[in-house]
């Protein structure tokens, strides 16, 4: 009876620590996708979705799944928000252009979202939310995982492997620098017209 | 907001007695946890981390010196050693700048996005047995590295809100150099990981318990060659010479921190050595070895007492108190090689860099992981086949007696391991040799290029 009493307070506390971390962080990834729909400069909206998936990353601690959340980080905050934060920032212009939408983009865009919000609550209300603990593997989630992709998830696994390599190799070639075939090595006359020797030539296969 | 992640329950059978038990003698109850652990990060770990920059700073600039043949700073107490401090008091005193027009808000910020990934990172390296901050963490290494990516934004945000075309082609340099070099990074980490069989960090210190020849790096030539691949690696993503295009400081004025002064400043440094030593304990707990000597006395007597941790309480402290020295030893060490590189080697362009990465670190890795998953599927290796009867996550064995090894059919595995022990012993001798003889030459000289003068009385 102790020992249950004991175990029954534990776990209260540990459900209330729980339940602050679940606030803290979703209130994190909350206010991160506010700051990226509200903010009118294209650099800081970028910046809010680094915090927006910083929160998420850390819900999926909250889930047990660190491995996930190590996932995230790579995958997201290392590779896509990079990729996007290089987009934003080639091809913005001026640091402080800010978006001016017109009305008629406003009346479209808050018709589109007060549909999709209306979808999310529905969804949300009738769904089955587990309460309570379930039993995550706890002793080598890792292991299990690389198991059920190599075992039961392997064709989905090369697909997509596939998938990223064929997309590697488009955008390898789709970026490749073209040059030009039989380009004159050097204008008649002028000085230092024929100094064409093969060291040169080597400088100007690593330019 | 890293620092709260630990935070999650503890199972009840856990086998890992943590420091505070051991100190305390009871099991923490939840709200001890939080608060043992926010202490322990605000007393211990930030302190710990700005004294290790300020230390390394101090280090680095003599290691500078006297490669280029004097002495360096010398004046500010005895070797110089406050310099550092002097040079803090300095930043902090200085006038706060910030561009007029820079985004105020991304260049506040983007010092701090710098440093607290890297602080994160500190959060799961095996200081010693019992001297995780987070011990359970099942995939601490890809943690590290994933926590080590998000510092790629600080950079880029940096070089970006000074509104400054140096320091943009510094972050566009950086966030290139920073994200090719993370595939040579990973896959040399999977050779490895590949070779020990768990991610946990904890585990892998363990797993090197029982002498030179159990650890990591030498359990076949594939992940021998893995370790100076990613030693490449990590200089790359480091920022660190020959790779530091970033901040060129002789091409661009100071790359993407060019518009950063003061404190500000400071904190990108801070970063940059933490990065450092994060970069040299990942590869001192997953390649050499963690907290353990190369004797294997600590594996054993830990395994001994840490059944029954009241009574040897004074014991495993002691134990746990010599892992940390030998672990930052180990550490330190791969400071060291990394800041002798630096003031070694020249420094390449941005695309023989890129092409160091796609075009030779990058196959090499494929291959050592390819020659490491065909040893591990061909070789038995001892702890596979010790792991059928004993399935502690770290090994109660005797190293010295052949007969476990022969029993377990692992006899090809353990002279594999003792032929490569010895090669690396030969090399790490040979490196000692060579820098003991460069200080002693250094010292004999007669003429120094530069003299200190007197100061004036």
């Amino acid at each position: 009876m102790v020992a249950d009493a004991g175990l029954l307070a534990v776990a209260t506390q540990v459900e209330t620590l729980s339940a602050v971390l679940f606030y803290v962080f979703s209130g994190l990834t909350a206010a991160g996708a506010l700051g990226v729909v509200l903010s009118r400069n294209i650099v800081r909206t970028a910046v809010c979705l680094l915090f927006t998936l910083l929160g998420v990353a850390g819900l999926y601690f909250l889930l047990e799944s660190e491995f996930l959340a190590a996932v995230q980080l790579v995958v997201y905050v290392g590779g896509t928000l990079i990729l996007i934060v290089f987009g934003v920032m080639l091809t913005s212009g001026s640091q402080f252009r800010r978006f001016q939408p017109k009305p008629a983009e406003i009346v479209i865009a808050g018709s589109v979202a007060v549909v999709l919000f209306a979808a999310l609550v529905m969804a949300i209300r009738n769904a089955h939310f587990v309460t309570g603990w379930m039993e995550t593997q706890a002793k080598y989630p890792v292991g299990a995982l690389g198991q059920a992709l190599l075992g039961d998830y392997l064709v989905p696994f090369e697909l997509a492997s596939v998938v990223l390599l064929v997309v590697m190799i488009g955008a390898a070639y789709l970026a490749k620098a073209r040059r030009r075939e039989g380009r004159p090595v050097a204008r008649g006359g002028g000085p230092g017209a024929n100094l064409v020797t093969p060291l040169s030539q080597k400088a100007r296969r690593w330019s | 907001m890293a620092t709260l992640i630990p935070l999650v329950p503890l199972s009840a059978a856990d086998w890992q007695k943590t420091f505070f038990e051991i100190v305390t003698g009871h099991a923490p109850l939840v709200w001890e946890q939080v608060a043992a652990g926010a202490a322990t990060i605000a007393v211990v770990f930030l302190p710990s981390v700005l004294l290790l920059a300020m230390f390394s700073i101090w280090w680095e600039r003599k290691v500078c010196g006297h490669i280029q043949s004097r002495p360096g700073p010398n004046r500010v107490g005895r070797f110089g050693i406050l310099q550092s401090l002097a040079d803090g008091i300095k930043l902090i005193l200085k006038e706060d700048l910030t561009p007029a027009a820079s985004d105020r808000l991304l260049f506040r910020l983007a010092p701090y996005l710098s440093f607290a990934p890297v602080f994160a990172a500190f959060l799961a390296l095996p200081f010693g047995p019992n001297l995780t901050f987070e011990p359970k963490l099942n995939a601490g290494v890809f943690w590290i590295l994933a926590v080590l990516s998000v510092e790629v934004m600080g950079v880029i945000l940096a070089g970006w809100s000074s509104n400054n075309k140096w320091a943009i082609y510094g972050a566009m340099r950086e966030a290139c150099q920073m994200v090719s070099y993370e595939i040579p990074l990973g896959l040399s980490i999977i050779v490895g990981v590949t070779a020990a069989g768990t991610l946990n960090l904890v585990e892998l210190g363990h797993l090197q318990g029982g002498g030179l020849h159990t650890w990591v790096i030498f359990k076949n030539p594939f992940v021998f060659c893995a370790f100076f691949v990613y030693f490449i690696a990590s200089l790359a993503s480091n920022k660190r010479a020959p790779f530091d295009l970033p901040e060129s400081e002789s091409e661009l004025v100071a790359g993407f921190h060019t518009e950063y002064s003061g404190m500000r400043f400071a904190f990108f440094f801070f970063a940059e050595y933490a990065a450092m030593f994060v970069v040299g304990g990942i590869q001192t707990s997953l390649f050499l070895g963690g907290w353990n000597d190369p004797f294997g006395l600590i594996g054993r007597y830990y395994s001994q007492w840490i059944g029954d941790p009241v009574t040897h309480r004074n014991g495993l402290i002691v134990l746990n108190l010599i892992g940390l020295a030998i672990f930052c030893t180990k550490a330190l060490g791969i400071m060291f090689v990394q800041m002798w590189l630096r003031w070694t080697l020249p420094r390449p362009r941005i695309d023989q860099v890129l092409y160091a990465c796609v075009k030779v670190l990058l196959p090499a890795a494929c291959v050592l992981l390819l020659g490491t998953a065909l040893w591990e599927l061909m070789v038995p290796s001892w702890h596979v086949a010790r792991m059928l009867t004993n399935p502690l996550p770290w090994f109660d064995y005797n190293p010295v007696k052949w007969t476990d090894w022969a029993r377990g059919g692992a006899t090809t595995s353990l002279v594999v391991q003792v032929i490569l022990a010895l090669i690396g012993l030969g090399l790490l001798s040979a490196v000692m040799l060579w820098v003991g003889l460069a200080f002693i030459h250094g010292r004999k000289r007669r003429q120094r290029l530069t003299e200190p003068e007197p100061i004036p009385a």
